[in-house]
């Protein structure tokens, strides 16, 4: 697992360089044809161990959500926007950084003792700090466009959990590179790295009209949140559970907002998870959306799924997930990968 | 020679909410340790180190620094499925505390992150306020039965935010309230090492300020000093907060004017920093200063107070920014002033000669 690294990278939509280096690192000597494609995505290609019935494309896209800097005003402090989507709240008093030279910031905040106001200030009226003396200063230091990205650091905590950034959307990019290292399996392996998820599936739009696969699924770090409810019946456990539970194993969507999952392929995975005991659980909350959400348009169309593995807050500057989570659907993909036949799929 | 940046940054890092200062007296106990000739410590745990006068004067003067070591934070308050809910303590402010990193200080420090929804999720009601208080969850990562086994009703919870350089001498992270003061009376003690000085320092480091100022009410109270400077932070410029009551970061402190400040007392340390090239501005403060020089001038037969505050952007987040050239000039004036005082200086600043010389203007 390279999650650690994956996760401390720094690549927000369009500027995905950074990871796109560690990944191309990290597959060199376990998968063929790789190439980076004009919106910067990569492709790759693991061959089946025999005569391959099916062509699958696994999709994890290498951006994560961020800012981007708009300008510096005549005191020095820096204004920004948001690349992908954000709570503005999560933002007074962030910590950031800035540009290839990685410059820190922090999110002013006007004192307590000055302004009580609750509601919320948007993100177009906060502004960055680097501790410029003046525009001047500043503008030394940063340039408009340069990317923002959480100021974060990875952390395991006690024994399960694992705590960092950009899960969403490192954790499928971690994946897909095990399922590389791991195999060969009896389909042929499309893997694609993909770019500007966050902004609009922009990069697996681009490479699933280009690799055209049989069938198509994306790997995901999806929305857990499973906190306490105060609204909630005490005895329901589904009313406690508006989307997904760390500890509960891989997550399937059903739908969301980008796509209805292919019932017949949704139908194998959870036939697939029962026969070898992994546990799992389902994501019918449409809020959000995935790669799948392009695939399965590509082209032709092409029947499309998501795995994603439960992590809770992301979209902010930390998420976490569980081991176990992680270990069973990577246990589950490669399952699928195993199990997958043209069958699976006809109507 | 003291390293001012790394010196802050173990102040800082230290977490001590009022009532909890252990950790940085301990701290102290050791930075102060080869400054100070003894340690003392008043009722509710306010560390108090002497360094005794190189010169004493025939009557023996005490003046007293007080820079309040607590910091604003939070106590578990219930738990609930391993989520931990908290009270405040202090003046957190609810509106920068979603998405923080704080650190649970149960059986052992655990890390812990403000629960946020994600915005997948969120309804349009909701993104237009900041949760309160109550509605705040602290949440380990950790499974219910460790979270019972580690966290107890009662345990305190501090913000996760190390000291970060940001551009030139500046510098952000928690606590800078009121711990970049502690440094100055730091750097003051240090600078001193080199200096004669005919009074005793009793520097004071006070517990309780951000609950109502209970430390310096009681270290004064211990100490009987004949003078007192307290030191604490006031506001940087920044957007939102108006000019004639911000500093420029870097650009010097600010000396309390007002009747929580001794005027001639005022005067004399107008008089130092003109001597030695130190800028200091007026911070006009018409009441109730909110810092430990409220309830030091209160104390037993009374005590001529003065206020030196150091100029902060962002006070009571996670990302409080100081320039370092502030500390160190407070931490010389203090110095310098302390080294210029004598057997005369309480006749001086004696309200009756301010009398005197006013018949003798006549």
């Amino acid at each position: 697992m390279i999650l650690r690294e994956l996760s401390e990278a720094v690549g927000i939509s369009g500027q995905e360089d950074a990871v796109r280096a560690l990944i191309l690192d990290a597959i060199r000597d376990h998968a063929q044809d790789i190439r980076i494609d004009p919106l910067g995505s990569v492709t790759a290609r693991k061959p089946a161990s025999g005569d391959a019935p099916l062509r699958v494309m696994l999709a994890a896209h290498m951006d994560e959500i961020g800012f981007m800097v708009t300008g510096v005003d005549s005191e020095g402090l820096i204004r920004f926007t948001n690349v992908g989507g954000i709570d503005d709240r999560i933002l007074p008093g962030l910590r950031v950084r800035i540009g290839a030279d990685a410059v820190p910031g922090v999110v002013i905040w006007t004192p307590i003792h000055h302004n009580h106001e609750q509601n919320v200030v948007k993100l177009s009226n906060l502004r960055i700090d680097i501790g410029a003396s003046s525009k001047d200063d500043a503008n030394g230091k940063v340039r408009r466009g340069d990317a923002i990205a959480f100021d974060s650091k990875f952390m395991e905590i006690g024994e399960k959990t694992l705590r960092g950034k950009a899960f969403d959307d490192r954790v499928g990019c971690s994946l897909l590179v095990d399922v590389l290292r791991g195999g060969p399996y009896p389909v042929e392996v499309l893997a694609a790295f993909t770019v500007q998820e966050e902004i609009g599936l922009r990069g697996a739009t681009v490479a699933a009209q280009t690799l055209n696969p049989d069938v198509a699924l994306a790997l995901e770090g999806t929305t857990a949140f499973d906190l306490p409810n105060p609204q909630a019946d005490a005895d329901d456990r589904d009313d406690l559970n508006p989307t997904c539970r760390l500890g509960d194993g891989p997550v399937l969507t059903v739908v969301d907002a980008s796509m209805i999952v292919h019932p017949r392929l949704l139908a194998f995975l959870r036939a697939t998870a029962a026969k070898h005991a992994i546990p799992h659980q389902f994501k019918t909350r449409p809020g959000g959306g995935t790669d799948a959400g392009a695939m399965h348009r590509a082209n032709a169309g092409v029947p499309s799924a998501v795995i994603s593995v439960p992590c809770r807050y992301i979209h902010s500057p930390a998420a976490y997930l569980n081991r176990d989570d992680y270990a069973s659907t990577l246990r589950l993909i490669q399952a699928v990968l195993h199990d997958l036949t043209p069958d699976a799929l006809a109507w | 020679m003291l390293d001012l940046k790394e010196h802050l940054k173990t102040l800082t890092e230290t977490h001590g909410p009022s009532g909890h200062e252990a950790p940085v007296r301990a701290v102290l106990r050791t930075a102060w340790g080869g400054l100070v000739d003894s340690f003392e410590q008043d009722g509710l745990g306010s560390l108090i180190g002497i360094k005794r006068a190189t010169r004493p004067t025939e009557t023996p003067r005490r003046i007293m620094l007080a820079a309040h070591i607590d910091e604003i934070g939070l106590m578990v308050r219930d738990i609930v499925d391993g989520f931990i809910l908290t009270y405040r303590v202090g003046g957190l402010d609810n509106r920068v505390m979603l998405a923080q990193p704080v650190i649970v200080h149960g059986r052992q420090p655990l890390p812990g992150l403000v629960a946020t929804t994600p915005p997948h999720l969120l309804t349009a009601e909701t993104r237009r306020k900041y949760p309160d208080h109550h509605e705040l969850v602290i949440d380990l990562g950790l499974p219910a039965d460790e979270v019972a086994r580690l966290v107890r009703v009662g345990d305190v919870v501090t913000l996760d935010a190390p000291l970060i350089q940001l551009n030139g001498r500046r510098v952000a992270g928690k606590a800078l309230d009121d711990r970049a003061c502690v440094a100055a009376v730091t750097y003051c003690l240090d600078a001193l090492q080199g200096m004669q000085h005919s009074w005793d320092v009793y520097a004071a480091a006070t517990v309780q300020e951000e609950t109502g100022l209970r430390g310096a009410t009681t270290a004064a109270y211990y100490v009987q000093p004949d003078i007192a400077i307290a030191l604490d932070v006031t506001f940087g410029k920044q957007p939102g907060v108006e000019s004639d009551a911000s500093f420029e970061l870097g650009g010097g402190p600010a000396l309390g004017i007002g009747p929580n400040f001794h005027p001639k007392l005022n005067e004399k340390l107008r008089d130092a920093a003109k001597a030695h090239e130190i800028k200091l501005h007026d911070e006009v403060i018409a009441g109730h200063s909110g810092t430990d020089a409220w309830a030091i001038q209160v104390s037993q037969v009374g005590i001529p107070t003065a206020l030196l505050s150091i100029p902060i952007r962002n006070m009571h987040s996670p990302v409080e920014t100081v320039d370092l050239r502030d500390i160190e000039r407070v931490g010389r004036l203090l110095a310098h002033f302390i080294a210029q005082l004598d057997a005369d200086f309480l006749t001086t600043i004696a309200w009756q000669q301010t009398m005197k010389t006013a018949e003798a203007a006549e």
